[in-house]
């Protein structure tokens, strides 16, 4: 698996895309900087825009390197090499260079801007892991979704569909079924709502840091507890890691099954 | 009036110093007890307690005299009631360490009670393991000075504030820290007092708290971490200035509640990290000024009837929310703020944005009417309704706005 | 060398490979033939593990193939389609595939017939189709295993690496190894082989050589005998 992953970095450092993807951040990083002239405030602004953009491209790009690589892969196939490797491989190729793309891109300009002695570093390393975990749950469901469609205008489709069904779609029914069932104890629910929304438990560890006074003001013993604690940000953590092991193991199986 | 006043005070005060004589006490001196020293004195003597223990309570100082502890003598009261009462004018008490303060349920017992007298001074006390601290009652043209109160309430049924103002008029607070207890100090119909320079934290219930008192200030005060921060309620014409409230955080938790109050003047505070920055009810004809809203989980939260108050020239820092109303009608003004949340453009470089700031947003509203959504908060979703209400208003109150939003921070 | 035993397998509604028996010997040259869509490409993936079967065993140097990978270190590839990443030098390719599936020296004298010298310093994208499918076949025969799969080897070859595969093609028969070959065009398919598999909707219709099938369909040459085979079949 190593020998692939090795390889798949390797081809996608060099590709003109990764440059693109890093580019973009580094133009990111820069313009907000300038335009906010404040670290703090480019750090916050930054968090909106990332927690969005981040699974966006994130899906497409998996999604693209699937099909693009296809051919390469038969001829992986065919090769002594177990199928789980071949696959597991190109996945945490792709998702260490789009990481690493947003990791560079963003880190270089606050860092010369002094994020090293600015108390904002917490927050920007906050920012970072968020991006790079939600940067491998989403190569990893885009996988999935290429895996499992031959037809590559299809699994575009479905991979913009699941994008936009995640950061907007869902969060529109969510508001409606609280406000429907407001006449509910309701914390329980809200709090499974999230975690069930790779892009909303981002947001949560980003409210945790930049909105903890406005959360403290609801009554909810459970909202309490997650949000007064650590436990929120154990919690948080935990069910992130599930929602990058869970659609592993379905590229695995999947591919198992699956005939080239 | 006051001041001729203060001066035949002070005047009088030269001429029996002549007079005054200084009493010593210590645990083994003739007289080794405060009260004794008191049925000993003549007025205007001075007694100079000494180093020690002096296990002693309901001490009464009935005449005018000036008790100055040497190296901060303890005073333990061994919870048996009241510690010092002083019903006579023109007292002073000043270093002592007070502790041990007897709790009951039906009397408020305190470490240190003026009860109807006139022109004391209290200063440089240190209070601990007290029941209330210092307790004026109908007592007026006093001075509470650089005193210390450490509490160890738990319950707000059993536990007393650090310093009660109750029917006192003329009292200046300065320089006292209060800590621990259930308000930190408390107000009720003192007219005239100032507030300055006092540090409350870490109290129950309030940090400071007025009710049916006028023409008061408080300036410079730090109120920090208290159960539900500042409340000013019932109240004419007080003056708030360059006080910080913060991380006062909670469900019911606010820097500053203002509840019924009128023509105040709100200037040059800081609001820092409280669940509510400044909760307003019912409040008319206020002056906002030149205050920072900074981190609040709300800056402003306006519950219905407030009129004539007008906002400017204050910094809106990275709030969650900036303002939140929960009614269509506004009577008051939003003008020459800096919203760090405002994304407008200033084409003409004036330092004025070109489009005009809306603080209200259509999420507030939601929040508001079910809690929970409260974890939407950033979603893109709620960015799209917020801009769609922002573009046509139809919740919140169409005339709610600031022309003029700055786009840079105030610095004064 | 290989056995397959009632082999069956369906995409979907469309059954490929219908309870298919086929045995291969040790050495020598197998073409395997059929009209598009009879199952040649399925039944050669089956083979390498790429399409899984719905029913059937297959057994590569007596050992079952069901989910294992090792056995394909006994097996070079050429695939249809030869498309490589594109960010990769030839030499890279070469290097790469190596490191994946071990130490060997034959790429030198493979790559000196092939000429392909001048450019393995290219990206595999800047490459022309038929460069790209020498590099294909450099990377399936350098590893010298008992068995050689060709789908379609002369894809986009010019005449002079034609006959250049030809020749290659001999001498690893005569290395004693097994080569199964796809392909449509007859000429190259009745120079090279020594026995022909001729698959129809989804099963063996014959197995052996070419005067077989001569003699079996009475017809003078090659191609009319598979012409025949096709008419009867569709009459």
């Amino acid at each position: 698996m190593l020998k692939i992953l090795k390889y798949s970095f390797y081809d996608l450092m060099r590709s003109r895309w990764s440059y693109v993807y890093f580019a973009f951040y580094l133009l990111l990083g820069m313009v907000l900087l300038f335009l906010n002239n404040n670290l703090s405030k480019a750090v916050i602004t930054l968090m909106n825009v990332i927690i969005v953009l981040v699974p966006l491209i994130g899906t497409i790009f998996g999604v693209m390197y699937y099909y693009n690589s296809k051919e390469f892969t038969e001829l992986l196939l065919a090769q002594p090499l177990k199928r789980s490797s071949i696959f597991l491989g190109q996945y945490f190729g792709v998702a260490i260079s789009l990481s690493m793309s947003l990791i560079l891109g963003l880190g270089i300009p606050f860092i010369f801007y002094g994020l090293f002695k600015s108390s904002a570093i917490w927050d920007f390393s906050l920012l970072l892991i968020t991006g790079t975990f939600l940067t491998f749950i989403f190569t990893a469901l885009a996988f999935n979704i290429a895996l499992s469609y031959e037809n590559k205008i299809k699994g575009f489709g479905f991979a913009i569909l699941l994008w936009l069904f995640l950061a907007i779609i869902y969060d529109g029914l969510f508001l409606m079924s609280l406000i429907l069932f407001e006449d509910y104890p309701l914390d329980k629910l809200s709090l499974v709502g999230t975690m069930l929304n790779p892009i909303d438990l981002s947001r949560t560890l980003i409210l945790l840091k930049l909105d903890i006074s406005a959360l403290l003001g609801y009554t909810g013993a459970i909202f309490k507890k997650f949000f007064g604690t650590n436990f929120g940000l154990i919690i948080s953590f935990t069910t992130l890691v599930i929602w990058i092991i869970l659609p592993i193991l379905r590229i695995v199986t999947k591919s198992k099954k699956k005939d080239f | 009036m006051t001041r001729i006043f203060l001066f035949l005070f002070v005047i009088c005060i030269m001429t029996f110093a002549n007079y005054a004589q200084n009493i010593e006490v210590c645990e083994t001196c003739p007289i080794s007890s405060l009260q004794q020293a008191i049925l000993q004195a003549k007025d205007f003597d001075t007694i100079i307690l000494k180093k020690g223990t002096y296990k002693e309570h309901n001490i009464s100082i009935d005449k005018p005299l000036t008790i100055l502890g040497k190296d901060y003598p303890l005073i333990d009261g061994e919870l048996k009631g009241e510690v010092i009462t002083i019903i006579a004018d023109s007292v002073t008490v000043d270093g002592l360490f007070i502790i041990n303060v007897g709790t009951s349920y039906t009397e408020d017992y305190a470490a240190i009670r003026v009860k109807r007298s006139n022109h004391f001074i209290i200063q440089n006390l240190v209070l601990e393991k007290l029941f209330f601290g210092i307790y004026l009652e109908k007592s007026n043209y006093g001075r509470v000075y650089h005193n210390k109160i450490i509490g160890n309430a738990v319950e707000e049924y059993n536990s007393g504030n650090g310093i009660q103002l109750w029917y006192s008029n003329h009292i200046e607070i300065e320089n006292n820290h209060v800590e621990h207890v259930r308000d930190g100090i408390y107000l009720e119909f003192s007219n005239d007092c100032l507030i300055k320079n006092n540090v409350s934290t870490e109290n129950l219930r309030y940090g400071l708290h007025f009710m049916f008192s006028n023409n008061d200030v408080y300036q410079d005060n730090t109120f920090e971490n208290n159960g539900a921060g500042v409340a000013v309620m019932f109240s004419k014409k007080i003056k708030m200035l360059n006080n910080t409230f913060q991380e006062n955080w909670g469900t019911a938790s606010y820097g500053m509640l203002l509840k019924e109050i009128n023509d105040a003047e709100i200037k040059g505070n800081t609001f820092k990290e409280n669940t509510i920055g400044i909760n307003i009810e019912g409040s008319n004809r206020i002056n906002y000024l030149h205050n920072n809203f900074e981190s609040n989980g709300w800056a402003i939260k306006v519950r219905g009837a407030c009129y004539g108050n007008h906002f400017i020239e204050n910094n809106f820092l990275y709030n969650s929310f900036d303002i939140s109303y929960n009614s269509k009608v506004n009577d008051n003004t939003f003008d020459k703020n800096y919203w760090s949340n405002y994304t407008g453009y200033d084409l003409n470089k004036d330092g004025i944005g070109d489009v005009p700031y809306r603080p209200v947003k259509l999420f507030s509203y939601i929040v508001n009417r079910t809690p929970e959504t409260i974890i939407l908060l950033r979603s893109l979703f709620i960015d799209v309704i917020d801009f769609s209400e922002k573009v046509s208003p139809v919740f919140t109150p169409n005339n709610l706005l600031d022309n003029n939003p700055l786009t840079k921070q105030i610095v004064w | 060398m290989v056995t397959i035993q009632n082999l069956h397998k369906s995409f979907g509604k469309n059954t490929v490979l219908k309870g298919l028996d086929l045995t291969i010997g040790n050495g020598g040259i197998f073409a395997i033939l059929g009209p598009n869509g009879s199952g040649k490409t399925t039944l050669i993936k089956s083979i390498l593990g790429m399409v899984i079967p719905n029913k059937g065993s297959i057994a590569v140097f007596g050992e079952s193939t069901k989910h294992q990978s090792k056995y394909r270190h006994q097996i070079d590839y050429l695939p249809q389609i030869a498309n490589f990443p594109n960010n990769l030098k030839v030499k890279e390719l070469i290097k790469m595939i190596k490191d994946l599936r071990g130490k060997t020296e034959l790429d030198k004298a493979l790559i000196e017939r092939f000429k392909l010298t001048p450019f393995l310093d290219k990206k595999l994208g800047n490459l022309s189709g038929g460069t790209k499918q020498k590099v294909n076949l450099v990377l399936t025969f350098m590893f010298n295993s008992p068995l050689v799969i060709l789908d379609e080897p002369t894809t986009g070859l010019d005449p002079i690496a034609l006959i250049r595969l030809k020749d290659l093609i001999q001498i690893e028969k005569q290395k004693g190894k097994t080569i199964l070959i796809t392909s449509h065009i007859m000429s190259f398919v009745e120079e090279v082989s020594d026995e022909i598999v001729f698959l129809l909707e989804g099963q063996i219709y014959f197995k052996g050589s070419i005067s077989d099938l001569k003699t079996k369909t009475n017809q003078p040459d090659f191609e009319h005998a598979i012409a025949s085979i096709l008419q009867e079949n569709h009459a």
